[in-house]
């Protein structure tokens, strides 16, 4: 009985639909993350700087601008806390884990700030008008994948898209190996004239403008509304992500896509004969337990590049 | 730019810079005060007023400050070994849950039954750190994620525990525990004040785990990990037992705080007990430099800041979310300096 149920959530196209749109936020965040640690950064940062986008890009919407307008405020405002990060880490040192808790401190603790400053005393926050759904001409026709793949918003198009371009760079262009070369062995970086200071920093900026804008797909593309709390630990969950995806891109993509895709299949579980017996919370637990179990199962066999966390200072060996 | 490293920092750079991360912290806060429309002197005057102006509110700053000592300590002990503990927040409802299961149970040996809560919350909360510490000692995962990741397991867990098997049935529907019996409540430090011995325990634990940092191999040992696992483990030093030991002590100091939150404040368990003690139990380790005693004293300060903001935002109508900002640009500062006090910057 419970099998039958299973397998008709698995064929139908609206479940793979609603899984490719919850992965869309987590493949820009993961994106950036992986960038960051490709470069040698680990950037904790990540939860409070997707509640920063989050904000930041639907307040830009709700003052007038564009939806791509907004998108762009956000990744501005993720390149800000970005800036801040790879600051401390990366010229100063600093522990990244301290300053990476700091700055997901920060960030959440000013978007509500600012969140409640500019709407004192509101009770529900104000909509607007979120990106529609976009069918791809033809593809869209297509009988199952039509549905499922081609007829979502521009944003989560723009999310694959992202993934391909972060993949390119990173392999088939010299700034990606520059990149990559400063998280695997900084010294020998530097030595072939590249400057470590200059990519890591880069790196870790663009990186959290994605994780920023990340978070405004949550309140651009899926909910349509600002509220506290609505980031609920998606950034932590990117970061086992990119260990899961053993620092690859596509990888990242298609953990991203299978995690998103039993978070779809945990809120359908919950409306069968089993959601009436086992507690919602179990459900709600279960992408959490998830993350941990595929973090444990991949850290064995995962190239970590060599370099992550290790601050590079020149002129000490 | 390149750090140069300071053999023998002078006293007047080691507490110097710290001190400059606090008036930049004021600093801050002005401007944010002066941004939202407040006039900054006086706002900053309202949280000290808020804080420390009535008997009442400095008991309510004590009584705050309470569970910060104890997650400040659970977080200052890890990481001085290294241990990256972000899971306090999960210990800390550990050990609340603990202090109900055991609390709600009908003993009738009072005397007994109380210690037994702690204990129990202690070992809950250990508990729940030796997991991520025996996947790190093991198999080598990351204990950030797999500590913060089961902050939100553990928390739909409580919120599963409020709404079923512990529900409180005279409890008119709210998902809150079944109270713990009045007889087993911390009492209070003074008779007629609110303030009940949780405080006292926090301060017990402190000097506690100051004298075994200061005075015991184990917390040399935990030193000598921290500072380089490599050199530990070439001196014969066992890191893995080490490891584990501290993150038994970590998660036993964090999950003190959820028992002295249900047992000395609150009386039941929700799903809200705690604010956040866990995470803010990081910002205290940090300002206080990572000193067992120093933990004290920065939550009384972190502890004044919230309450004080409380007061401050119903005086002038800033968002209570600047106590929030003022703690992590503090961190922040505080990093900055503690960097800065070792390392000397060369522009070159």
């Amino acid at each position: 009985m419970e099998m039958m149920a299973l397998w008709e959530i698995l064929i139908s196209a609206s479940f793979w639909a609603a899984a490719i749109r919850i992965a869309s936020p987590l493949i820009f965040a993961t994106l950036g993350e992986l960038l960051c640690e490709r470069a040698g950064v680990l950037n904790l940062g990540i939860e409070g700087i997707m509640v920063m986008g989050a904000f930041t890009g639907w307040f830009a919407v709700y003052l007038g601008l564009p939806l791509w307008g907004g998108v762009a405020v956000a990744f501005a405002s993720g390149m800000v806390f970005g800036l801040l990060h790879a600051t401390l880490t990366v010229p100063f040192g600093l522990s990244q884990h301290v300053v990476g808790l700091g700055v997901t401190l920060l960030a959440t603790a000013t978007a509500y700030f600012a969140y409640r400053l500019a709407l004192p005393q509101v009770t529900s926050p104000p909509r607007i008008d979120p990106f529609q759904p976009l069918p791809v001409p033809i593809l869209s026709d297509i009988p199952f994948f039509g549905p499922a793949l081609f007829t979502q918003t521009a944003l989560t198009y723009a999310a694959f898209g992202l993934a391909l371009v972060v993949g390119v760079v990173l392999y088939r262009t010299p700034l990606g190996l520059a990149v990559r070369a400063v998280g695997e062995n900084p010294a020998a970086a530097a030595a072939q004239g590249l400057s470590v200071t200059g990519l890591r920093m880069g790196a870790v900026v663009v990186g959290s403008g994605f994780m920023a804008v990340g978070g405004a797909f949550l309140t651009l593309s899926a909910f349509s509304s600002f509220f506290f709390d609505m980031v609920n630990g998606r950034g932590w969950i990117c970061i086992a992500l990119v260990v899961f995806g053993a620092w690859r891109p596509g990888k990242a993509v298609l953990g991203a896509v299978l995690f998103a895709a039993f978070d779809a299949g945990q809120v359908r579980l919950q409306q069968t004969e089993l959601g009436a017996v086992l507690p919602y919370q179990l459900f709600l637990a279960l992408p959490f337990i998830l993350s941990i179990v595929a973090l444990v199962i991949m850290s064995r066999r995962a190239e970590v590049p060599a370099a992550l966390m290790v601050p590079y200072n020149k002129g000490e060996r | 730019m390149r750090l140069e490293a300071i053999p023998n920092p002078s006293s007047l750079r080691r507490y110097g810079f710290p001190a400059l991360a606090i008036v930049a912290t004021v600093l801050v806060a002005s401007v944010l005060s002066w941004v939202a429309g407040a006039e900054p002197f006086a706002t900053l005057g309202l949280i000290v007023k808020g804080a420390t102006g009535s008997r009442l509110a400095i008991l309510e700053t004590l009584n705050r400050a309470t569970p910060l000592i104890f997650t400040g300590l659970a977080v200052a002990v890890a990481f001085r070994a290294k241990l990256w503990n972000i899971g306090a927040e999960a210990q800390l409802y550990a050990g609340a849950v603990m202090t109900v299961v055991i609390g709600t149970s009908a003993w009738g040996v009072v005397w007994l039954q109380l210690p037994l809560m702690a204990l129990g919350a202690v070992a809950a909360g250990a508990l729940v750190l030796l997991g991520p510490v025996l996947l790190k000692t093991r198999f080598g995962v990351d204990e950030v994620v797999t500590t913060l990741l089961f902050n939100f397991v553990m928390l739909l867990f409580v919120s599963w525990l409020v709404e079923g098997p512990l529900k409180d049935p005279m409890g008119m529907g709210w998902p809150k525990s079944t109270p713990v019996d009045r007889d087993l409540r911390l009492p209070r430090m003074v008779e007629g004040l609110r303030l009940h011995w949780g405080f006292g325990l926090a301060l017990i634990a402190a000097v506690l785990v100051w004298l075994m940092q200061a005075r015991t191999v184990l917390g040399y040992e935990i030193r000598a990990v921290g500072q380089n696992a490599r050199a530990a483990r070439f001196a014969g030093i066992p890191v893995n037992s080490v490891l584990v030991k501290t993150a038994l002590l970590s998660g036993g100091l964090a999950a003190l705080a959820g028992f002295s939150e249900v047992a000395g404040l609150k009386g039941h368990l929700t799903r809200d007990l705690s604010p956040g003690f866990g995470y803010t139990g990081i910002i205290v380790a940090m300002l206080a430099l990572l000193h067992p005693l120093g933990v004290v004293v920065a939550a009384l300060f972190v502890a004044g800041i919230f309450v004080g903001a409380d007061s401050m935002s119903r005086a002038a109508g800033v968002p209570t979310y600047l106590a929030d900002i003022l703690l992590a640009v503090a961190l922040l500062f505080m990093v900055l300096a503690l960097g800065l006090s070792r390392y000397r910057v060369v522009w070159k």
